[in-house]
């Protein structure tokens, strides 16, 4: 108690008096003062030790925009960083032997996670790279008889899984070109070129716990499927992408791959199981709850609700501790529903008040029931404060109100 | 070498785990501490000697993995969630990260390091 008394105090003076510390930028939101261990009661240590301790940061749901760093990962990528820095395309010496060993061996992890040969997989800078040089590779090749079916493998809003094997097979049988962008579902659900008929693959690195900044595409030899390169210059990566391969990113991408693959069924029954928990409880305790997205195709990690009657944004905010999103990060910037929610039929009202919630890896179950705890007891908050929920309450049917129009 | 016996399995295990709860990431401490939980129990009927040395081997490699990752980490401000509990407890962690002239701290080229540069065997002239 007196400890705790003692610390305020001290938090108290620190933020009235400008320190040392106080230009610290801050780091993340800062919520609330914690309360700290005996530390607290040095007191020439009190002024530096606060800053760092006072701030509480949300937990991170949103795995779908993008994933921490597996410690495995940044475990391989450091030598790479400080001391390995070659050039991996140098052929003269030790510096660049070395990295462009690393480089192989990461591009052989890749390769053995989705069935390719090392020879099919060139690093790029991320998923959309890949994405512009496969659908670029159909104006190189346009033929009244050649075209190119792109499709999402796992979608990142509603979580989705689509027919990958089907589409292959039908895409193989006309001689058309399949190119599927991966980002979501590799390392997540077993995917194998060859079986699932796959021409071209892009692949993200940050969406399964690697690095930013770096990505592949595969790019199926035989047959061959000639693509144009975007980025022109020293005709590294076999001309397709030139530019020095990031050493330290492709052994990140690689090294998450290789950890993706002997992980991949653990996360996933624990990934399932979460997911399982989240959605019985909040839809057992909240009525007009709708999940979208098919819920037999569905990958588990990636769950999308609508609250019906709640605005989707000012949930959003009410839950102002866990990191969630409404809709993708990539088309974040704009007011719009979001287009897949539309595409699936839902109902305008409903689009607007969808929340996606991610699970992952690390995340945990008391994150879960947090999460589900707030997200319960500020959707009720939200409905009473609602008009449209009173009316409907009263046995009013919404779709049945003439709204005056001004 | 003689094949791993239960203790020294056993030691690896309460090993990891005791590394593992250094993390100061919540998100890592918790799955690392999860994972090897799962992962040990998981491989405990497994009989045949040389699957289970490789098995032993791996997860030395990961608790070397685990030791250098909660060394290097330490220098990153403790990202507490919600819940209070998990904040480094030691005042020797909470000391690496605030003085600077503590001898504990670490450079991250200190844990990773390699072979020294042929310059560095010669001898010195010294002036």
């Amino acid at each position: 108690m007196l400890l705790r008394t003692a610390w305020r105090r001290a938090a108290a003076a620190v933020r009235a008096a400008p320190g040392p510390r106080s230009e610290a930028p801050a780091r993340g939101l800062r919520l609330r003062v914690v309360d700290n261990a005996p530390q607290s009661a040095v007191p020439s240590d009190t002024a530096t030790a606060l800053e760092v301790e006072s701030v509480l940061r949300p937990l991170y749901m949103d795995v779908q925009a993008t994933t921490p760093l597996d410690p495995r990962v940044l475990d391989a990528m450091l030598p790479y960083l400080v001391n390995y820095y070659g050039n991996p395309h140098s052929r003269t010496h030790a510096y660049g032997w070395e990295s462009e060993a690393a480089m192989e061996r990461a591009r052989q992890q890749v390769a053995s996670l989705i069935g390719a040969d090392p020879r099919e997989i060139i690093f790029t800078s991320g998923a959309t790279e890949s994405n512009n040089i496969a659908v670029k590779e159909l104006e190189a090749a346009i033929q009244p008889d050649t075209s190119l079916v792109s499709v999402m493998t796992v979608n990142n809003e509603i979580g989705v899984k689509q027919p990958i094997a089907e589409i292959g097979q039908i895409c193989s049988s006309r001689r058309v070109y399949f190119h599927t962008d991966a980002a979501q579902a590799v390392g997540k659900i077993p995917l194998d070129v060859n079986d699932m008929k796959i021409d071209l693959m892009s692949i993200s690195g940050h969406k399964i716990y690697g690095p930013k900044g770096v990505g592949a595409i595969y790019i199926r030899r035989r047959p061959r499927v000639r693509v144009e390169a975007l980025q022109s210059g020293g005709g590294q990566e076999r001309g397709m992408r030139s530019g020095t391969v990031p050493t330290p990113l492709v052994v990140g991408l690689g090294a998450a791959c290789e950890v993706a693959q002997q992980e991949m069924e653990y996360d996933h029954k624990w990934i399932s199981k979460l997911a399982e928990r989240l959605t019985k409880k909040i839809m057992n305790s909240l009525p007009d709850v709708v999940m979208n997205g098919d819920p037999e195709h569905h990958y588990p990690g990636c769950i999308n609700l609508s609250f019906a009657y709640v605005e989707g944004e000012s949930l959003l905010m009410a839950l102002k501790d866990v990191a969630l999103s409404s809709g993708s990060a990539c088309t974040s910037a704009s007011l719009e529903p979001s287009y897949v929610l539309r595409a699936i039929g839902t109902d305008e009202d409903l689009a607007h008040s969808s929340i996606r919630f991610g699970i992952g890896r690390f995340t945990t179950e008391e994150e879960v029931d947090y999460t589900v705890e707030k997200c319960i007891h500020h959707v009720k908050r939200l409905r009473e404060m609602s008009p449209l929920w009173e009316m409907v309450q009263d046995g009013i049917d919404l779709k049945s109100i003439k709204w005056t129009q001004h | 070498m003689a094949a791993s016996s239960r203790a020294q399995v056993l030691d690896l295990y309460r090993a990891m785990l005791r590394e593992s709860k250094h993390f100061s990431a919540y998100n890592y401490r918790t799955y690392a501490v999860r994972r090897i939980r799962d992962a040990f129990r998981e491989n405990k009927n497994v009989k045949d000697p040389v699957e289970i040395q490789t098995l032993v081997n791996k997860a030395k490699r990961d608790l070397e993995i685990i030791r250098r990752q909660v060394m290097s980490l330490k220098s990153t401000p403790a990202v507490g969630m919600v819940s209070r509990t998990h904040i480094p407890r030691t005042g020797a962690a909470l000391r690496n990260l605030y003085l600077p002239g503590s001898s504990s701290q670490v450079h991250i080229g200190q844990l990773y390091s390699t072979d020294k540069l042929i310059i560095e065997n010669q001898e010195k002239p010294r002036t």
